[in-house]
């Protein structure tokens, strides 16, 4: 709005909106509606000022915060500064999907058979195994990166700072991601189909094979999809595992970038992250939405996903 | 389930088979890098090559480097910086709260048929990586940047406001915009498991909309409520990133920008790892509070 507009007599009816929605917003019988238009404004507030950035991405000039019309010139039309173009940038791309498709096709199985164990262990140190598996996902990812980066400079030598550890860190705090996915699905599921199986003469691992994995099959894929994600939105683990330029992941180049010469291809670059990060997780949901259906739950992939956390 | 003791029972090491895999590596590497933390923290610095030198035997540990740091904490600069940060974590985890049980409680009580829609906006958020949150407020709080633009336009600024040179309240912002989704999905899911009928029967009872808040809704929540707060004071206090993009001042350095600096600066890193350390130490409490209260909670869905 320009300030004549403002300055405008005000058309008649004007007031008459105001008053509404005061009214409606105070209207003490219905439900409580500023609620509402909280929740809308914080949806707003979280939303927008990302939508603004992948706009800028896609900006004629070099600026990031005037509007100069639409082009691809950040993408892949400038020679030299485009995200193709660049290749300290197209490397971060690659890495960064490279050491996502790595942790998830590491973790994923080690995850799934943590989950096994730890959701029908009944021994002595499934209590232990338990906890160990949460303090991934508890501590400051700070103090995890100081402590692989120490580990792989001291002790784990062999293996040393670069593409390897940077995998081996994503995959040790992704497992626990898998874990808690899986084992949820397996207290759905419970003993009865593979007790079932083997009463009508299954062997053990027939009924693991047979009954309990092809019913666990869409957690899996979700879990696949979600350590993907996990993997590729890291920054901290991978800032401290990195070695030279070759190792910079999207997150680590964006923080670089942005402390020292930012440009629209860093928000292209970006956006790519996002779009990649955002398949990753609609595929999670698809599947997750899957669990419900067969389990014959009314509702949403979205609640299951909300109820990841722990 | 009776039946199904077969199933769990089984042979005795077919299920710690299973879960073998897990476990080593979780006690390579996440146990043994906390031992090597450790280790250097209670290590040498090597004066001539000005290198950390391990000692991996616990009996010859030397606080030396560690008594440093310590008494830097007590005695000097890098005491601003704790005090700082603790400042930073609980004013954002407050506003945090503010912001977000008003949302989580719409979304889980009141938004009806649009349940599904309301939850997939407030967990698209968590799934946009983190540093391109913050690369958007970047842009937008840069000196030309909209929010310059909007607060002159409306006349609340008269010249544009160096958002971006060292400005506590930037940070804060930052620490917010970043971490309220977090908080939002365990206080959605806590006030979502409230038995609808709990609140009717209040109401029922004689109680207004508020009363049933204050005495039924807001107390069943609290468990979970806690449980969201810890979960984002914990990445908070370790956070680094946020202040790197948002002020890159020494003004407003936090715990993390200064364990970076010791690192980068080289020669220091027993230092950093040192005050790794001690944020862990500090952070233990928040982390066996968190524990305590997951087990809690899956003792009580058991029962």
């Amino acid at each position: 709005m320009s300030v004549d507009v403002a300055r405008r007599p005000r058309p008649v009816g004007t007031s008459s909106v105001m008053q509404r929605t005061r009214a409606w917003i105070s209207n003490p019988w219905g439900k409580p509606r500023w609620l509402i238009v909280f929740t809308l404004l914080y949806i707003a507030w979280c939303l927008i000022p990302v939508l603004i950035a992948v706009q800028f991405g896609f900006n004629e000039g070099r600026s990031r915060t005037a509007w100069q019309g639409f082009s691809l010139r950040w993408y892949f039309d400038d020679p030299n500064l485009s995200v193709w173009n660049d290749p300290s940038l197209r490397n971060a791309l690659w890495q960064s999907l490279r050491l996502a498709a790595a942790t998830m096709l590491v973790a994923t199985p080690i995850g799934v058979g943590l989950a096994l164990g730890l959701a029908r262990w009944r021994g002595r140190g499934a209590k232990p195994a338990n906890f160990l598996m949460l303090f991934p996902l508890i501590t400051p990812e700070i103090v995890m990166g100081m402590a692989l980066f120490i580990v792989f400079v001291y002790l784990f030598s062999f293996i040393g700072l670069g593409t390897q550890a940077q995998v081996l860190g994503h995959v040790t705090f992704t497992i626990s991601y898998v874990v808690i996915i899986v084992r949820g699905r397996l207290f759905a599921i419970g003993g009865e189909y593979e007790q079932a199986a083997m009463d009508l003469g299954a062997s053990p691992r027939q009924a693991l094979r047979m009954v309990l994995l092809p019913m666990l099959a869409p957690a899996i894929w979700a879990s696949l999809a979600i350590a993907f994600a996990i993997s590729i939105d890291d920054f901290v683990i991978s800032q401290f595992l990195k070695s030279d330029a070759s190792t910079e992941t999207i997150p680590t180049k964006l923080y670089s970038g942005l402390r020292l010469a930012p440009s629209p291809a860093l928000n292209a670059l970006a956006s790519l992250l996002l779009a990649f990060s955002m398949l990753a997780i609609t595929a999670a949901g698809l599947f997750l939405r899957r669990v419900r259906r067969r389990e014959g739950r009314r509702g949403s992939a979205a609640e299951e996903l909300a109820r990841l956390d722990i | 389930m009776a039946g199904s003791a077969e199933v769990y029972s089984r042979r005795r090491w077919t299920w710690p088979a299973f879960a073998a895999p897990g476990l080593i590596w979780l006690i390579l590497l996440f146990l043994v890098p906390f031992y090597a933390i450790l280790a250097v923290a209670m290590g040498r610095q090597d004066p001539i090559f000005n290198q950390s030198v391990p000692i991996w035997n616990p009996v010859q540990w030397d606080p030396g480097i560690f008594g440093e740091v310590m008494s830097d904490i007590f005695s000097g600069q890098l005491g601003v910086i704790f005090v700082r940060t603790i400042a930073y974590v609980v004013i954002a985890s407050l506003i945090s709260l503010l912001i977000g049980y008003p949302v989580a409680y719409f979304v889980a009580r009141h938004a009806g048929k649009r349940k599904v829609l309301y939850l997939v906006l407030i967990l698209t958020p968590f799934w946009v990586p983190y540093l391109m949150r913050m690369l958007a407020w970047v842009n937008l709080l840069g000196t030309d940047g909209y929010v310059n633009d909007a607060l002159m336009l409306v006349g609340l600024l008269d010249a544009p406001l160096e958002w971006l040179s060292g400005r506590s309240d930037t940070v804060v912002l930052g620490l917010i915009y970043g971490y309220v989704p977090f908080l939002i999905l365990p206080l959605f899911a806590a006030l979502d498991r409230i038995d609808e009928s709990t609140i009717r029967a209040a109401r029922d009872l004689g109680a207004s909309p508020w009363q049933a808040f204050l005495r039924v809704t807001l107390p069943l929540s609290k468990q979970g409520t806690l449980a969201g707060l810890v979960i984002i004071m914990l990445p908070m206090f370790g956070d680094y990133y946020t202040n790197g993009l948002l002020s890159k001042s020494p003004n407003t350095r936090m715990v993390g920008n200064e364990i970076v600096l010791f690192i980068e600066s080289g020669g220091g890193g027993s230092r950093g790892v040192a005050l790794t350390v001690v944020l862990m130490a500090f952070v233990a409490v928040l982390m066996a509070y968190y524990l305590i209260s997951v087990a809690r909670a899956t003792k009580e869905s058991k029962a």
